[in-house]
Parts: structure tokens; sequence; C-alpha cells
């Protein structure tokens, strides 16, 4: 592949470009209408997968090609009138090898447009002196129309007929050293995207600041928390028009970890701002849980119907579709939060409050050093509090615990960069594996109380046929056991993670970034 | 992946012609065609416009060194490949004498292209040999082109007699009259008569016309250059009689296009 930057509009240049070899094309421009998709945090790319949906002369073609540019999957993208509309879930698209091979990658998210643009391909044959053809190039003339406005230089695509590749080769190289041509490295979608203005790639959930252990704690927080800012303020379009259920999880992480934040290292920030706004983001996070907790039900219901033992599955859809009621409720109320003068009021001010906690002179406490005594202390207490409970413990206990767990997580996340990625790896890891315990459990226990609160309110809305109560009732019995099977598995989750080489890893790890 | 043959004792008698157009009237329905032109003369490589030389020569394609794979030519037409001759084909004979199993090996030497193609044409050079034997022995469809004469019709006898000969597999015989010149009495005649005789020959007749002679100048099939021609329809006529004979599947092309 070649991009022909610089080059003039015309192919006459291909003529021009050496009498060794002639060229001969038909004049036919063929233009195709391109759409590549991805989820809004990049699934395919990362996967290494690109998603393209091409539409001529009235049919249209999804294509999934591998890094490599080979063909993965391929299948018609319906007819005119059943074509998905995008951004779609995976549901929409038609049944079919293309489909199932996406399904692991994109699992529950949304399908949108990332570029779109229009090709204006024209296709020429390379002939030698018999006036054989050698090889095929194609010239690729590429409007961009979304993300940004942009035209192309023509992307020049050299193919050699079989048997004849060291002449296609040589051809290559006269085009690749003709004037105002190089070689591109990178696809289509690559290539549109940077004409607009965007890189592949360029949204993650994930906290991806670069630390310094020597850079003043007050820039290093203040860093962290303007991406934390930036991945709200990404996610809000997503969540207002209901796309997919991670708009509003990616909102959440990045309200729960500000909040975080703020609760144990808002003390190296300006005075008076952490006190400020942490009853604003415990507002906005309060504003998201609701709608999170009915896709959380809807999400895990079918894995709870497929355990039934003495109900069928199909006896739960009026459930389900009071479950669905009410997420739409919800939604509703959470799209007006968001759309509120409030938020906009939340994010503007915090906005201008962490620029100015940025250009802080502070020096001391350093990233590394407030990194360290904030993690360590968080640390102590999960092992203090943790070490307290008993087979006789209260489940708030238990409630609480997870909650120190988080903030630990947090502050593991916030600071990872300043570590060795094996050593914080394996950190996460520990942890990990006690949260998921803690979570199962408290979850479980959440859930049986919320059944029974919907199988109250679907009695009282006459909406709840015998059949499904006694339906959600086993369902009740199941989230039961599994909470007692949680219980009895924290004390050896609880052990691995109190363990001296544990301990030691997450003392090594802090000392090395705060000295 | 199916073989057909283009054979006749004689030469002169239009298997070129019939075995380039063909190709190109499968290879436009979507097949992946491979044609080898086993003739030193190389004319189905010239009407192609391909340098006729094999690295290595016939020997290294026989003898294995040298595998068909790494010799095809893309042509100019879309799913159609070229296998080139090499004027050291003239030794064939002698190489395949000096091979195990002679007759058998042209069939040994196109296995491993059973993935890559649905369809193989065998251009074959005229006579009677150890390399027509062996193309005899590796083709499911011989396509036996014969100008309307009575000692033509005694050279398919002779062959047909020749294949009944054989132990275990046998190629099915299509015969058909080329180079009709509708001006002699005895090529009408036998023209004729003689499908309605014979279940080994073709409804469609090829006639003698200038346009096929013209492909030699053009350096094209006449198929692809003169599709609306009386020549090109009587070669696609032809084709469809021996694409229904053999049994060949739909490709996947035409699969798609209908389904």
């Amino acid at each position: 592949m070649l991009d022909g930057s610089g080059m003039p509009e015309s192919d006459d240049y291909l003529v021009a470009l050496g009498t060794r070899l002639r060229w001969q094309g038909d004049g036919r421009v063929r233009t195709v209408g391109r759409t590549w998709l991805d989820t809004f945090d990049w699934r395919l790319y990362r996967a290494g997968l690109t998603l393209e949906l091409t539409s001529a002369r009235g049919t249209a073609e999804l294509t999934l090609t591998g890094r490599d540019g080979a063909v993965v999957a391929a299948q018609p993208a319906g007819t005119a009138g059943s074509r998905p509309r995008w951004p779609a879930l995976l549901g929409a698209l038609p049944v079919g090898p293309l489909r199932e091979r996406l399904r692991p990658v994109v699992g529950v998210r949304a399908l949108l447009p990332v570029a779109r643009a229009a090709s204006a391909v024209h296709e020429l044959r390379v002939l030698n002196s018999d006036d054989k053809t050698v090889a095929r190039v194609i010239v690729d003339r590429m409007s961009v129309s979304y993300p940004a406005r942009a035209a192309l230089a023509p992307r020049l695509t050299v193919t050699a007929l079989r048997g004849y590749q060291a002449q296609a080769d040589k051809l290559a190289g006269i085009l690749a050293a003709a004037r105002g041509v190089s070689d591109a490295a990178a696809g289509a979608l690559e290539a549109a995207l940077a004409a607009a203005g965007r890189q592949p790639g360029d949204y993650t959930g994930k906290i991806s600041v670069r630390l310094s252990p020597q850079a003043p704690a007050v820039t290093a927080v203040a860093a962290v928390l303007q991406q934390l800012l930036g991945t709200m303020e990404a996610n809000v379009a997503g969540v207002v028009r209901d796309i997919d259920s991670e708009f509003l999880h990616d909102l959440r992480i990045a309200v729960r970890r500000t909040r975080s934040a703020l609760k144990l290292a808002g003390d190296v920030l300006p005075a008076g701002l952490a006190s400020r706004f942490r009853p604003e983001f415990k507002w906005l996070g309060d504003l998201t849980t609701p709608t999170r907790d009915l896709d959380v039900y809807l999400m895990d219901l079918d894995a709870m119907a497929a355990g039934l033992v003495a109900a069928s599955p199909a006896e739960l859809m009026p459930f389900r579709e009071h479950l669905a009621r009410r997420r739409a409720a919800g939604q509703r109320q959470l799209a007006r939060g968001l759309r509120n003068t409030r938020f906009s009021r939340l994010t503007g001010e915090w906005r201008d409050a962490l620029a100015s906690a940025a250009a802080s002179r502070k020096a001391k406490p350093t990233a590394g050093q407030l990194a360290a005594s904030r993690i360590r202390k968080a640390h102590r207490r999960v092992l203090a509090d943790g070490g307290a409970i008993t087979a006789a413990s209260a489940p708030e206990c238990m409630h609480e615990l997870r909650k120190r767990g988080k903030e630990l997580r947090y502050l593991l996340e916030i600071f990872g960069s300043l570590y060795d990625p094996a050593e914080h790896w394996q950190a996460v890891r520990e942890l990990k594996a006690l949260q998921d315990c803690l979570g199962e459990f408290q979850d479980t226990e959440v859930q049986q109380g919320e059944i029974r609160a919907f199988a109250a309110q679907m009695m009282d809305e006459r909406t709840a046929p015998a059949v499904t109560l006694l339906a959600m009732g086993e369902i009740a019995a199941g989230l039961a056991i599994r909470q007692r099977q949680a219980r009895s598995e924290f004390a050896s989750r609880f052990r691995d993670f109190a363990s001296p080489a544990s301990q030691d890893r997450i003392r090594a790890m802090t000392e090395a970034a705060a000295s | 992946m199916k073989i057909f043959a283009t054979y006749n004792i004689k030469g002169g008698v239009g298997k070129t012609a019939a075995a380039v157009n063909l190709g190109y009237l499968a290879a436009r329905d979507g097949y992946r065609v491979l044609l080898w032109d086993l003739d030193p003369q190389a004319a189905a490589t010239f009407l192609f416009r391909v340098r006729p030389r094999v690295k290595g020569g016939g020997k290294a394609l026989i003898q294995g060194t040298r595998s068909l794979d790494g010799a095809i030519k893309g042509t100019d037409f879309d799913n159609l490949d070229l296998l080139p001759a090499d004027f050291t084909y003239r030794n064939l004979d002698l190489l395949l004498d000096a091979a195990r199993k002679p007759a058998r090996k042209l069939g040994r030497l196109l296995g491993p292209l059973r993935s890559d193609y649905d369809v193989v044409f065998l251009d074959c050079p005229p006579g009677i040999s150890l390399l027509s034997e062996s193309v005899l022995h590796a083709a499911d469809t011989l396509l036996v082109p014969l100008i309307p004469t009575t000692l033509s019709v005694r050279t398919l006898d002779q062959l047909t007699g020749f294949i009944a000969g054989f132990d275990g597999r046998r190629p099915d015989i299509l015969a058909f009259f080329s180079m009709i010149d509708r001006r002699k009495t005895l090529h009408k005649e036998i023209a004729a008569t003689l499908p309605g005789q014979r279940s080994d020959m073709a409804a469609t007749a090829i006639p003698a016309l200038s346009l096929i002679e013209q492909m030699s100048v053009r350096r094209a099939p006449v198929t692809a250059f003169a599709p609306r021609s009386s020549a090109a329809r009587g070669y696609a006529q032809l084709w469809a009689e021996a694409r229904a004979r053999s049994g060949l599947r739909p490709s996947k092309a035409a699969a798609s296009a209908r389904g």
C-alpha cells in the first residue's frame, strides 16, 4: 500500500512515472460508501480486528478483517429495509459466522460508526512489453465525512498477478521512489481517522495518565482527576442516548474513583476543594445507581433463569418486563439529571478547580510519597477489618470491608503508573480475588432484598401471576445459596490476601516509588 | 477439481482454440481455472501473452524438483491461470519413461492443486505417446475436436477402443466437430448424421471462422474479444454441454449470485 500524498489529482501521474511500464485502465470509477464500526471503547481495534460496512449499487456488506488485512468473516448487511441502524447491539446484526466471531469481543457493547468515507476507486493494469498484465494498481480516492470532513491523498495498492511478484515489487519500488509517494503503513481506517484528526483507541475507561514518582502529589492527583472528568464527559452522551449499558458503567466508575481520590488524597489539593465537591459527586453517583442496579439485574437474569429447577424461564417474563419498565423510568430520570444545570455546573466548576490545582507550586509531598502513605494506610485498614471478621460477624462487616477494599483498589489504579507493572498487576489480582468474593456476598444480599421489593411492587400493580412469583421465589433461594457459598469462601480468600508474601509485595512496591 | 483435456492424435484440429475458450468461459462462470499448455509449440501460452518458459523446464516439473504451483502465471482474466509451455516439453515422453508409473504421473502432479482450482484444462500436443497416455489417465473428460472426415471418425474409434482397455478409471469422451466448412458436402453430411449415431458426440459444432484465426493476432480468446460472435456462441454452447456432462457443480460465485 502506498500513499499518494502530494500527487496531482489525475491518474496521469502514473503514466508519467516511467517509460519502462505501460498503463491501461478503462476509466471507470466505482464509488463505494464505507463505514467503519467499533465499540465506544475500541474493543475490535484492540483485538486487532476491523469491521467495515461497504455499500455500492444498493447492496451492503459487512467485512471483518484481521491486522494483516485478511478477511476473517463477511456477510451481507441485510436487505435495504432490514439493515441495522447504528449504533446497534450485536443482536441487530444478521445471524451468521460474522456475528458469532464478534460476540466474544464486542460483548454487551453497541457497535457504532467510528468513521465514514466515500471511496472513488479506479483500477489500472500494468503491462509488460508483451502487453501482458503483470500487476493491478488500485487508486483509491477517499473523502472522509465523519468524524470530520477531510479529503485524503490517493491511496495506491499494487497487486501482483500470480507469477509476476518480482515485476510488481519493482513497480511498487518505482512508485515509492516517485515524488510525493510514500509507504502508507496505516490501513484505510487509520488513514481516514488521521485525516479527520482522530486516532483509533483514543478512548479507554482505564486510568492511563503516566505519573512520575518525583512529581508533586498535587499535580499528579489533579492530572488523574482531570482524566476521570474527561471519562465522565465522554460517556454522558452515550448514557443519555442509552446506547449500551457500559456508558453508564464507565461513568459510574469514573465518579467512584473521583470520590475515592477526594476522600483519600483530597487533602493535597488546595484547601476546601475536596469538601466542596464531595457532596456534588455523591449526588452524581446516587443519580446513576438505580439504573445501573437494574442493568445488572437484567444482565444477570438469563443466567439466573437458566439455573431454575422447579420453575420455567418463561414464567419469569412478567418479572423481566417489570424490570424493563422500571429501568426505562430510571433511565428517563437519569437522562434528565445529566441534562440538568447542576451537572453542567459541576463539571465546569470542577474543570476550573482542577486547572488551578494543577498549577499549584507545592512540591511536597511527591506523588510517590503520597501514594505510599495512602496505599499502605488503606491496606492496613483492609487487613485489620478483614482480620476481625469471624463466622459470627454481621453482613454489615462484610459490606464495610468491601468498601475499604474498593478504596484500596482505586488507590492502586490511580497510582498504578508509579509501580513496576508486574508487581502492580499481582497486587491488584490478589485484591481482586478477595473483592470478587465480597462483591458476590453483597450483590446477592442486595438482590434478595430487591427481588422481594419487586415482588411487592408487582403485586401492587397486579402484574404478578402466581407462577412468576414462585419463579422469583426460586431465584431468591438461589441468591441465598450463592451468598452462603461466598461467605464460606471468605476465610480462605482473605488468608491469601493477607499472606506475608502479599504484604511484602505492597510494602516493597510502594517503598520503591517513595524513595 | 474436474480435469478436462483437449486431445486428438491429429494436429491443427482446434484443440488449443477449444482449451483457451472453454477455459476462459469456465473462469467467467466463477470457477477457479488452470490451463496447462503441454504443447511445446506453446500456442495457448502465446495467446495469453505469457512467455513460454518454465524454470528448470519440463524435467524439473516431472521429476518434482519444482512444484507446478511455483510455475503458474496469472492471465489477464480473473480466475484463469496458466501453466506455460516450455520448449523442453518436447522431451516429456523421455522424462515420463524414466519416471515410476508414467501413465499416472500427470494426475499425481496435479493432486496438490486440488484445493486451488475447480477446473483444469490440459491442452495436449498431437500424437499418441506416453504423455498423451498420462493425460488420458489424468482427465475426467476428454474433449476431442474432429474435422468431419471419414479418417477423423476412424481415429475417434481408435481412441475409444484404446481407452476401453484401461483398467479402472476411464475418462468420459466428448467429441465435437471443429473447423466445419459448410461449403463441403462431406463435412455437412458427417456433421448431420454422426451425432445421432454416437452418444459421445456433442450436439455443438464449431465452424471454421476467420474470427477464430484472429485469436493469434489479438492474442486473446475469441470469447473475450468478440463475446457476441457466432464463434463465441459456439464455444459457449460447447462449454455448457461439457460442464453438464462432467457433472461439475455450480461455482461458488454462481451459487451465491442465485442464492
